[in-house]
């Protein structure tokens, strides 16, 4: 089927947790540079570019009008995806497959330090006649669907306070991490709670941050300064968006998302055929519950799995070893991003500290957050 | 070069009206059933959803993509939305086509949304934010303001008055009358125009298009399938889009390089050489009356500085050479933004199908154009259509 996908170039920020000497513009333009210069190439050979927004997380009605000028696409194609960055990243690959475009530009931006109240725009996502009403914190959401994880698969909140142990210990040896610090499993579990089971660090913190991708066609990758890598699959689906439709405590979007970049990869043993992913773990149960989704562990087992650590950098299969969402930043729609720019530094042996030996296929999958049943999923290799 | 071929295969639309009863999911739901049973299609058979909604500030609902999710048949499915502001519908056609012609997915359910009067007390609140929050939002700039200053420019560049503009919203709004999902059709003349209020200058009232709540939806297919399924598909057979500087203070207003670059690419696409001879009938964007005649320009479907000419002949009448706006447009049939340019969608579909009703034009048209525009007067975004 379709033509094969090359990254030529990635650049980015790095992920703090406040950014008051950059405008957002700035972030992005940062990005965009380094990218280019990474990929050898000039903004105004680019066909196409994809960006990455949400109006009211950006506090602009029709926040796509800021897109073009810094990235260097004034009066080129470009348009903005409402929706995670590896929803734009497959749209770039859908240009360059069509045959619209063969270097295609994505870019993603978290600005998070610029919101004052995170809480009330994350309730107005919720249906407006049936849930808003409620008045729950956004959490609330996640502590339902934790709840109901928990019991179906018995795995245990000492089984999540290890991914937030592992995930920021990761992060304090990633240079691009916002949040790494070291903690002991009693800690999280003491931690005052949010919404039970959620206590305040099985909740990510948020970055802000920016990541710029270049595609290209196999044949203008030949032509590239950079090693390509390859974008095998790529996959995303949206379950119920109302809650009151929704199959709790599983992660079906992340299933149907990787059904899909399974299929375009050929991958048939994820388990065996990928080494280490980079998932979201906005909140600690959702690497568990996104694990199992995605076929890398049985459900139920990636609890036990994180305990004996199979998942930290040196274990079977390295997850989130960047430090994912709770070490590096939860960054709204860059979530992708975040997830993706750590899978292909370490495939390109880039990654710094956290580099992982002799790794060849990544996986990377993001999710929307509360209360979105969305989720995307994109398998690299090199 | 060659490109997969990607065919409209089914439409539908609401009724376009300032207060809907229904949500947003519902109005959704209604425009996506009838695009399936136009197609003879049904959910299983439909591989992804691509969704367009302007701003979330309309619908007070953020993530709006994820919300309209299974309103739109996407639930289980890729649903992915796409956003250019106003210039979203046309960019929603766009869009499933990307889905479409990559090989990635045989069909594509393109669902487009707005619902407006859940703005209080008006949508046009939504459009305070849209401003640079350092340079301009500290004047308090509205959205009319800026048209009225890039109409004004429009007019002295090529001595059009406001009496020879007035005709577009005259025709428009007549062209609706055939239109069963019309808001403001009507028959009015050009002094009613010029005697409606001033919302400011020279914008009057009845050079604005309304408010309105609705949505309209196609369905998009591979070749293969449309070959299968449809007797009568129409083709896309290019597409063009482009993004003007934020900035756009620094630029002369009286001429649209978005909408000129975005119709080039398109037209190259398309193999068309002579837009003004080889296009039968256009849906150009008329949120404004000046902004069809302003697009006429740069679509080239005529030369700048003569789109009012095409006007005053009658050209651009149903009965005319080039039609413009058969369907009423945007200043007729109503503006729920993302739908609106979906229906004008709709309509090239129809025409060039020969199933129009009353709007038909004669001369059985077989090459089409939509365009719609949008943010800070920046984006353009163009369809051309073969049957």
């Amino acid at each position: 089927m379709g033509k094969r996908v090359a990254i030529v170039g990635i650049g980015t920020t790095g992920f703090r947790a406040t950014t008051p000497d950059v405008s957002y513009r700035e972030l992005t333009y940062e990005a965009a540079v380094k990218a280019y210069l990474d990929a050898g190439i000039e903004p105004k050979e680019v066909g196409a570019f994809v960006a990455t927004s949400e109006d009211l997380i950006e506090g602009y009605s029709i926040s796509d009008e800021y897109s073009p000028d810094q990235l260097g696409a004034v009066l080129k194609p470009i348009h903005t995806v409402p929706g995670d960055f590896l929803q734009s990243l497959a749209n770039g690959m859908m240009l360059v497959q069509s045959g619209f475009a063969d270097l295609v530009v994505v870019q993603g931006l978290s600005k998070a330090s610029n919101i004052l109240n995170v809480g009330e725009v994350l309730t107005f996502a919720e249906d407006p006649v049936t849930v808003r009403p409620l008045c729950e914190t956004p959490h609330a959401v996640a502590a339902l669907d934790m709840c109901r994880f928990l019991h179906e698969t018995g795995t245990t909140r000492e089984q999540c306070a290890r991914v937030v142990v592992k995930n920021r210990r990761n992060a304090l040896r990633n240079q691009r991490a916002a949040h790494g610090t070291l903690l002991e499993a009693c800690d999280v579990l003491a931690a005052p709670p949010v919404a039970e089971p959620l206590g305040r660090y099985d909740i990510a913190q948020h970055a802000d941050g920016a990541v710029v991708v270049v595609l290209a066609s196999e044949e203008r990758a030949a032509h590239l300064r950079r090693a390509p890598v390859w974008i095998r699959g790529i996959g995303w689906a949206t379950d119920a968006p109302s809650l009151d439709s929704r199959v709790w405590g599983d992660a079906r979007y992340a299933r149907l998302a990787a059904d899909m970049a399974y299929r375009m990869a050929g991958i048939r043993t994820p388990r065996r055929e990928i080494q280490f992913a980079e998932v979201n773990d906005e909140y600690s149960y959702k690497e568990l519950q996104h694990l199992e989704a995605l076929r890398i562990y049985e459900r139920g087992q990636a609890g036990r799995a994180t305990e004996v650590g199979a998942t930290e950098p040196t274990g079977e299969f390295p997850v989130n070893v960047s430090g994912g969402s709770l070490g590096c930043g939860a960054t709204f729609d860059l979530d992708g991003g975040q997830k993706l720019l750590e899978v292909v530094l370490q495939l390109r042996g880039e990654a710094g500290t956290p580099q992982l030996r002799g790794v060849t296929t990544g996986l990377a999958a993001s999710w929307r957050g509360v209360p979105s049943a969305t989720g995307a999923v994109a398998v690299l290799s090199n | 070069m060659g490109y997969r071929r990607v065919a409209i295969i089914g439409a539908g639309m609401t009724k376009f009206v300032r207060f809907a009863q229904e949500t947003g999911k519902e109005l959704a739901y209604e425009a996506s059933k009838m695009a399936l049973d136009s197609a003879g299609l049904d959910l299983s058979q439909i591989d992804c959803v691509s969704v367009g909604s302007a701003p979330d500030a309309f619908d007070g609902v953020h993530m709006k993509g994820e919300y309209l999710a299974d309103g739109s048949g996407g639930w289980g499915k890729p649903v992915m939305r796409n956003f250019v502001g106003g210039g979203t519908g046309v960019m929603n056609v766009i869009h499933g086509w990307h889905h479409v012609a990559s090989g990635m997915f045989d069909t594509c359910l393109v669902v487009s949304e707005e619902k407006m009067s859940s703005a209080f007390p008006h949508p046009a609140g939504a459009f305070v934010t849209i401003f640079d929050h350092t340079t301009e939002q500290p004047i308090k700039p509205t959205l009319l303001w800026i048209f009225a200053i890039e109409m004004n420019r429009f007019m002295n560049a090529h001595g059009y008055t406001k009496r020879d503009i007035a005709q577009v919203a005259v025709k428009n709004k007549k062209n609706a009358i055939d239109h069963p999902c019309a808001q403001l059709p009507g028959e009015i003349t050009v002094d009613d125009v010029l005697n409606s209020e001033v919302m400011a200058y020279p914008v009057n009232r009845l050079d604005v298009s309304p408010t309105s709540d609705g949505a309209a939806a196609v369905i998009l297919a591979a070749e293969h399938v449309a070959r299968r399924v449809c007797e009568k598909p129409v083709w896309i057979d290019g597409v063009g889009w482009a993004l003007d500087t934020a900035y756009w203070c620094t630029r002369d207003l009286y001429y649209p390089d978005y909408v000129e670059v975005a119709a080039r690419k398109a037209y190259e696409m398309a193999g068309i050489k002579e837009p003004s001879k080889e296009i039968h009938i256009a849906e150009p964007y008329d949120p404004f009356t000046y902004k069809e005649l302003h697009h006429m320009e740069g679509l080239m479907l005529c030369k700048r500085g003569e789109s009012v000419k095409l006007l005053n002949d009658g050209v651009t009448q149903r009965t005319g050479n080039l039609p413009i706006c058969p369907s009423g447009g945007l200043l007729g049939v109503g503006n729920p933004i993302s739908a609106a340019a979906v229906m004008k969608i709709i309509e090239i579909f129809l025409q060039l199908r020969g199933e129009a009703g009353k709007r038909q034009v004669p001369g059985k048209p077989t090459c089409g154009l939509a365009q719609a525009w949008g943010d800070l007067m920046q984006v353009g975004t163009v369809v051309v259509m073969r049957s």
